[in-house]
């Protein structure tokens, strides 16, 4: 990716405060994600990378501090209000439930219903639409081997799981996809298969904000990285500039960044 | 620092060309094509049952079992207890469970009797409060359950003996006799109208259960509220975060069972004839048992209201069946007990299936 001077970031968080009673999770910490990179978050256990994320996605609301998206201002009380607005999450936890269809849990919460009195007064679901739906979805990231899309999630293996979910996310998300360690769970044929969906959806113009404690995944995928320590952003830097040990180093504090190395 | 230490990033940094996980079918063998199906059709197991011990009855007594009065009396015998049990359903499905289904429905009852006789409410109105009454009590429970977060065993243990207790101090254990019922406001006994067709007969609370577990059926498996319910029952926090109002589902399913609750209480007077406050005390433990038959998981989110109604026929086969066939009735009791377990057991069978 090429970087130009006078690109506006997408989704920017400004001066965020988060705190926890007496712990500060989030201490005036900045953030910006530009149109159609992979932005990867790291940070140790407890430097405030999920708080930041939350707060970006409606999860967490920040005591102070203004969130962004497209250039205005959003004040996100619920993940429903993030969703709304292009912003989707992909849980650790998946956020499925397992006894339902594939197709079931890819439109929980925003089911379709039939056209007419059908849909109206019987409250009927369009079956039919959704299951083509599903199925292109799925299709269009390369998980055509799933046969049955009306098979329980639970029959599914972890990697198919979070190809579901990621293909959840790809086909709701607009603005901005947001993945929480999207590898931790899988063995390494699987999350080779996941890392690709990612890649697959970032050539289709949607941002990505990966969360991953993976130095190896995080340093193949990202075009930027955000290191954050102590509740703030400490730099952003280039992995092509940058090595895995400079990475680990700047998260744990073994090193300081020598200069201020965003490069937008 | 070009170091030996750094070559691995090196490596990484490579696309490899490792191959994809693979999504295919494998193998299942004999016993594993049964768990799936059990799996995608959990009323699988009481239909089995069910057909089982007709054909089972069927050969022991012969024509004294398979005639259709004598079919048509066991869908008699469980209809209370079939629409009750639908309710309990809707509640077990959300992960909860409702102890207070008896009492909604007998004190439904009694607010239809004596709201027609006490004060000369039309009985027609009296039956829209006692309607209105077991929504209310449900809604109450289910507002404890979703916005208080107290456990459902607890809430409903407790709203049972609030209810019971309202029930005998408000009717002053009085029971309204059938005649007065018959004379002076029939449509409460309107659920035990009987019609015969070729020595069949049925009432109108029976059409009624039949109904009510169609609707339910469908409810559950083609509306956007159906998914919630077995999502809340599933995993609420997934189903939270997937954007389904936890709260509202938890609610309407509580608020729909006490309406169920108090229709079953209107179909008890048909039954019965009379309003007595006495009447239904076993109502919640014998509802649990036919959604336990049926197959219906105790810990949420799987399986189906046809299971239930499955369930509540079973036990309606058994009990007469054995009376017909001159055992004690103990024995009902004890095979009952042998199928909840066995039940229970293959619920926990179908849990494991994994592909």
């Amino acid at each position: 990716m090429t970087q130009e001077t006078q690109r506006k970031p997408l989704l920017t968080g400004r001066n965020l405060v988060k705190r926890y009673g007496r712990v500060t999770a989030l201490d005036h910490c900045d953030f910006e994600l530009y149109p159609g990179e992979i932005l990867a978050v790291i940070g140790d256990n407890g430097a405030g990378k999920s708080t930041l994320i939350k707060a970006l996605s409606g999860a967490v609301i920040p005591d102070e501090g203004e969130v962004t998206l497209d250039g205005k201002t959003v004040h996100f009380q619920s993940p429903n209000d993030a969703r709304e607005a292009g912003i989707e999450t992909v849980y650790q936890t998946l956020a499925m439930s397992p006894a339902l269809s594939i197709t079931d849990n890819m439109f929980m919460g925003r089911e379709l219903r039939k056209p007419g009195f059908r849909g109206k007064w019987l409250r009927q679901l369009d079956r039919p639409a959704m299951e083509k739906f599903a199925r292109d979805k799925l299709n269009d990231l390369g998980l055509m081997t799933i046969q049955n899309i009306n098979q329980a999630v639970e029959t599914l293996s972890g990697g198919q799981r979070q190809g579901v979910a990621v293909a959840r996310a790809a086909a709701f998300g607009s603005k901005v996809i947001i993945l929480d360690e999207p590898t931790a769970a899988l063995g390494v044929k699987e999350s080779r298969r996941v890392l690709e969906l990612i890649l697959d959806v970032r050539s289709r113009g949607i941002p990505i904000i990966l969360i991953s404690h993976n130095m190896p995944h995080v340093f193949e995928l990202a075009d930027r990285i955000h290191v954050h320590r102590l509740g703030q952003r400490l730099c952003v830097i280039d992995p092509k500039n940058h090595s895995m040990s400079d990475a680990v180093a700047y998260m744990t504090g073994a090193k300081v960044p020598e200069t201020e190395l965003e490069p937008a | 620092m070009p170091s030996d230490t750094d070559n691995y990033e090196t490596v990484v940094r490579e696309r490899r060309a490792e191959k994809v996980a693979e999504f295919e079918e494998h193998h299942r063998g004999f016993m594993g094509n049964v768990q799936h199906a059990l799996h995608v059709t959990p009323s699988l197991v009481p239909l089995i049952v069910l057909v089982a011990s007709l054909i089972l009855f069927g050969v022991l007594l012969g024509s004294r079992f398979f005639s259709p009065f004598a079919l048509t009396l066991i869908l008699q015998q469980v209809q209370i207890v079939g629409i009750v049990a639908a309710a309990q359903s809707l509640v077990i499905l959300t992960a909860g469970i409702d102890l207070s289904v008896g009492a909604i429905a007998v004190m439904s009852s009694v607010v239809m009797g004596q709201f027609s006789f006490r004060y000369g409410i039309p009985p027609a109105v009296a039956v829209v409060c006692g309607l209105a009454f077991g929504t209310a009590v449900g809604a109450l429970n289910g507002w404890l359950v979703a916005r208080m977060k107290l456990p459902p065993f607890i809430v409903t243990l407790g709203m049972w003996q609030i209810v019971l207790a309202a029930n005998f101090l408000y009717s002053a254990n009085e029971t309204i006799r059938s005649q007065d019922i018959a004379a002076e406001a029939p449509i409460l006994q309107a659920m035990g109208a009987k019609f015969e067709v070729a020595g069949a007969v049925f009432t109108v609370g029976v059409v009624f259960m039949v109904c009510l577990v169609m609707v339910l059926a469908y409810a559950l498996k083609h509306t956007a509220w159906g998914r919630h319910v077995y999502a809340v029952g599933d995993d609420p926090e997934a189903a939270e975060l997937s954007g389904v109002n936890v709260k509202m589902t938890l609610i309407s399913v509580y608020a729909l069972a006490g309406l169920i609750c108090a229709f079953a209480g209107w179909a008890l007077i048909g039954r019965i004839g009379s309003v007595s406050p006495t009447s239904g005390q076993l109502l919640n433990i014998e509802s649990i048992t036919a959604v336990v038959i049926g197959g219906i998981s105790l810990f949420g989110g799987r399986g189906s209201i046809l299971g239930t109604f499955f369930g509540a026929l079973i036990v309606g086969v058994f009990t007469l069946g054995l009376r017909l066939a001159g055992a004690d009735a103990q024995w009902t009791f004890l095979l009952i007990g042998v199928l909840i377990i066995a039940a229970v057991a293959v619920d926990q069978w179908i849990r494991k299936v994994s592909a």
